[in-house]
């Protein structure tokens, strides 16, 4: 029986609960316990002036109702502001519950305590709060003329401004490369917002043991250890006496990695007050309007290039919309400005953005985070040079890429994790063939032909990314093998949805030589594993799946250590195989890892027939040695720390095929076509699933979902009934192909692959409804409304 | 009001349920079962089917009161009861596919799931499909199907792989 089982497509251990009702995520935990729910602010942009409780005090079953004033220390204070930066020199965020000004629809006001959730809202209908309408600032260009102010204190609506320039080979600035090249082109780029929207909405659950005076939350969060850390400092508590547990967590795609959210804090600070448990589940429209969304920029680029199509310089410059909060930072513009050059060389380069409030819900990173607006940029100016040239759109590609030979390539900017834009290995040039190969794009204008032949328009478009996966700081991983045989994996990061229980147990498999049925893997519990950073930034198999093989090796050299010594073997010539530590080719000398795991605790009782072994009198003991060696520790366990010195860049390149019609200007995909290298694969069924979910997401931001804001600031599609997030009949078959160029960064040689499906799907749809409608395309998503506008207006 | 019905097979009562209740209120708050989620309580999402008198409708829409004396099933009822719990919760390990329905079984092997919140509504969807289906439903029927059903997470492309390895594997109707 084998036990490598690194880079199978070994079937995913949480489902047999999850495809059986089995699961439990945050609404399925805590029967019995309180309800709270919010009243939220209706404005987008109003004074407070009072809160009348009166009518609400009659409900039967009220238990609390609290405001701003009530909220004590810390808890009254701004909630952190998580990545500060120095170019982001007006950082604002939100207080828990609104102090005097709310700044978009969807605040939250008040916080209403109930037996159930049905009372909480009764309760929450008859508080009337009094408001002074403000103007509201609405739309991204409007904002950034400043003649209305988000945060009175903030001129000209700017949070942030950051200019970053890299010179080009002869030292010439990119507007000198731009000015003086044989070719420019100047145009500006339109992406709008869109929303994680996973299908379960946040939520928290708080138990305070008052005998114990410690607390336990449950949060569907995508860090818990840091959540933990947020709680503890707000409600002044011991860290030791707070314990977070991510449950089962239906989707985050990044907006629950923002914390603490209001709710996660006020939640546990309630119930310790009250001395009750405490729930609160987000509803569909609360997330519509009080978490987070993302994509919304406007970009104006100008690039000069050779006859080649050889990119000579390039300058853009972004407006980037950030709602009316910046708890994340300017992480999202960052990425946007770095991750635009993608696989190629772009000679001089400078990008400069401007961070804007508006009077609309907070942006932080969805999926991709800033990546999709970049690659839209980039991609869309790689056609667009093709266009002015005539040439073919994937031989201007080919003209620019980073070359194999050419890694590590220094891209002379600074990454969101602070450290230089580095990317340690690739293979553009043979993606791209694979590509071409895959989608038959040589052969695509006969087709092309064919189909008008019979009144058909079809086109096609392709689009390239790199992505800087695996940011650091750090994860750790816990490994200890019990008397049983049995091998108990815990990190800190979280799941979502990414079936980390089973790649890491893969892992873990591997590396320790055990059945995977023996390993059982617990993510986001800070009972089992303090310190994390988080999921997100395709960072977890990267991070926590290095972390969790080095802890494997330590575990697997304590254990031949002491299994040479029980065998009177030199550790060097043992192997684990099937769980047996075994002499290599004398499987006959052998001893399980259970009693390997026996042996490594001395023990003074003996509590079953196995333990026996280690207790005093079992057998001849050194005397002059204690039972423990020094710098030694009793029992089977081991835990390292992953802490790459920079993120290891994956690249994939997508092809697409789509249809438009001619009358109703609808638009379908034909073909959808992906390569993608992720560095070596732990689990291709898992990372294939990775890929299809993102570019299912990447087809809704390209074609369905936008967020609609009235000029009050009203969102006016905050439901699924009209905001369109695609169904099985909007998403085409999705066909892949792997390239495996490991990381020389880390001992797996893996690379991150949770986002990469999304990025470039706005690109590739732009490009092939270009190629079919031969008209530019530059403002995403597009309805076929927007297409049939675009036509009548050519 | 007392609602009586049956689930999954056991007749049972859930009282003191309001007049607004939903079945999905009922069935995750007062009888313990909350394999079947809320994502939207719209009837947009499907992540809430069960099936009524052997019909998939979304719980979500379904008012406590219209439940009384009918029958329904949620996911929980589609495996065996007696089954081992397979992976009780997220600190157990043990995998098991025993007493799995088939449909389940094919979610399983097909990689079929991410977060698994919308999947206990697309199994009872898919399960449905399939008490109908004469053969392998072409790729349209399934699309169409389970056009009611929202993934975030999988794209959707490997639960269409869950339903025509579901189907290979019943084959055709008795
Ligand atoms: S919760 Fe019932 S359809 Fe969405
Ligand atoms: S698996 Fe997450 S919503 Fe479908």
């Amino acid at each position: 029986m084998t036990t490598r089982l690194f880079g199978e497509p070994v079937q995913r251990r949480e489902d047999p609960r999850l495809i059986t009702g089995r699961g439990r995520y945050l609404d399925d935990l805590g029967a019995g316990a309180l309800a709270a729910a919010f009243v939220r602010s209706p404005h987008a942009h109003a004074r407070i002036l009072d809160v009348d409780v009166s009518d609400a005090l009659d409900v039967d079953g009220l238990v609390a109702i609290y405001t701003w004033e009530d909220l004590p220390g810390a808890l009254a204070e701004p909630l952190p502001l998580l990545i500060p930066h120095p170019a982001l020199t007006h950082g604002r965020t939100a207080y828990p519950l609104a102090r005097e000004i709310v700044r978009h629809v969807g605040e939250p006001v008040v916080m209403v305590v109930a037996r159930d959730r049905y009372l909480a809202e009764d309760a929450c209908a008859l508080i009337r709060v009094g408001y002074e309408v403000l103007k509201p600032v609405v739309g991204l260009e409007e904002a950034a003329g400043g003649a209305h102010l988000v945060h009175d204190d903030v001129p000209g609506n700017i949070g942030a401004h950051l200019v970053q320039e890299v010179p080009g080979p002869g030292g010439e600035t990119a507007r000198e490369a731009v000015d003086a090249a044989p070719h420019r082109l100047e145009f500006r780029l339109d992406v709008e917002r869109s929303a994680c929207t996973p299908l379960e909405g946040k939520g928290v659950y708080a138990r305070w043991d008052a005998d114990d005076a410690s607390l336990r939350v449950y949060s569907s969060t995508q860090t818990s250890t840091s959540v933990r850390m947020a709680i503890a400092a707000k409600l002044g508590l011991p860290l030791p006496k707070v314990e977070v547990v991510a449950p089962d967590v239906g989707g985050g795609f990044g907006v629950k990695i923002v914390h603490p959210w209001p709710e996660e804090i006020l939640v546990p600070w309630a119930a310790r007050l009250l001395n009750r448990e405490l729930k609160w589940t987000e509803d569909r429209r609360e997330h519509f309007v009080s978490s987070s969304h993302e994509r919304g920029q406007v970009q104006h680029v100008r690039v000069g290039f050779d006859d080649d199509g050889r990119l000579l310089g390039l300058e853009v410059e972004i407006l980037h919309d950030h709602g009316a909060y910046t708890p994340y930072g300017i992480i999202v513009p960052i990425i946007t400005s770095t991750q635009l050059l993608g696989p190629y060389k772009v000679g001089a380069y400078r990008v400069e953005f401007s961070s804007v409030y508006t009077n609309t819900v907070q942006v932080t990173p969805y999926r991709g985070a800033g990546r999709p607006q970049g690659v839209f940029c980039m991609e869309r100016t790689m056609d667009k040079i093709a266009a002015y040239l005539g040439r073919d759109r994937t031989e201007v590609r080919a003209a620019n890429f980073v070359q194999p030979d050419e890694f590590p390539y220094d891209q002379g900017l600074t990454f969101q994790d602070g450290r230089p834009l580095i990317y340690d290995s690739g293979d553009y040039p043979e993606a791209l063939r694979m590509l071409k190969e895959l989608i038959g794009w040589d052969s695509f204008p006969e087709e092309k032909a064919r189909a008008a032949a019979e009144g058909r328009r079809i086109g096609i478009g392709v689009g390239c990314y790199v992505e800087g996966t695996g940011v650091g700081p750090y994860e750790g991983g816990h490994v200890q093998i019990t008397s049983d045989g049995r091998v108990h994996v815990s990190t800190g990061l979280t799941s979502q949805g990414q079936g980390h229980e089973t790649v890491f147990a893969q892992i873990a498999a591997t590396e320790l030589g055990v059945p995977i049925e023996r390993v059982s893997v617990v993510t986001g519990d800070t009972r089992r594993f303090g310190y994390a950073v988080g999921t997100f930034a395709s960072r977890a198999a990267v991070m926590s799946g290095n972390a969790i093989a080095l802890a494997c090796r330590k575990v697997r050299e304590k254990a031949l250590r002491i299994a040479a010594e029980a065998l009177e073997a030199d550790p060097r010539d043992l192997e684990i195989t099937d769980g047996m530590v075994h002499v290599a080719g004398a499987p006959s000398a052998s001893i399980p890892l259970a009693t390997v795991a026996v042996l490594s605790n001395p023990l003074r009782y003996a509590f079953d027939e196995e333990a026996k072994r280690a207790t005093q009198f079992a057998g001849p003991a050194s005397d002059d040695r204690p039972p423990v060696a020094e710098g030694e520790e009793p029992g089977l366990e081991g835990r390292d720390y992953y802490s790459p010195v920079r993120s290891t860049f994956a690249a994939g390149m997508h092809a697409a095929i789509v249809e438009t019609d001619p009358d109703t200007a609808e638009i379908r995909i034909l073909r959808y076509a992906v390569v993608h290298d992720c560095g070596r694969l732990i689990n291709p069924m898992i990372v294939e699933g990775q890929i299809h979910g993102g570019v299912a997401q990447g087809v809704g931001g390209a074609l369905y979902e936008k967020m609609v804001y009235d000029e009050h600031g009203q969102l006016l599609n905050a439901s699924f009934m009209d905001f369109l997030m695609p169904y099985a009949t909007e998403i085409p078959r999705i066909e892949t192909a792997h390239l495996e160029t490991p990381s020389p960064l880390n001992p797996l040689g893996i690379k991150g692959a949770g986002e990469a499906g999304v990025i470039p799907v706005s690109a590739v749809l732009a490009a092939a409804i270009e190629d079919a409608e031969g008209i530019p395309i530059d403002r995403m998503p597009i309805s076929p409304s927007d297409l049939h506008t675009l036509r009548r207006s050519r | 009001m007392r609602v009586n019905l049956t689930v999954n097979g056991r007749a049972t009562a859930a009282d003191d349920v309001w007049e607004g209740e939903s079945l999905l209120y009922v069935l995750r708050e007062r009888l313990g079962l909350p394999g079947a989620k809320n994502a939207c309580e719209q009837g947009e999402c499907g992540s809430c089917t069960v099936y009524l008198d052997g019909t998939p409708v979304c719980a979500c829409l379904v008012a406590a009161g219209q439940a009384e004396g009918r029958e329904v099933v949620t996911v929980e009822g589609l495996s065996r009861g007696d089954a081992p719990l397979p992976g009780a919760g997220p600190a157990h390990g043990d995998v098991s596919g025993e007493g799995l329905h088939e449909v389940q079984r094919a979610f399983l092997d097909a990689g079929a799931v991410q977060c698994g919140f919308c999947t206990p509504g697309l199994v009872v969807q898919a399960h449905a499909l399939l008490a109908e289906a004469d053969g392998v439903p072409s790729d349209a029927d399934i699309r169409e199907a389970l056009a009611g059903n929202l993934c975030r997470c999988t794209g959707y492309e490997k639960i269409l792989d869950a339903v025509r390895l579901a189907a290979t594997r019943l084959g055709p109707p008795p």
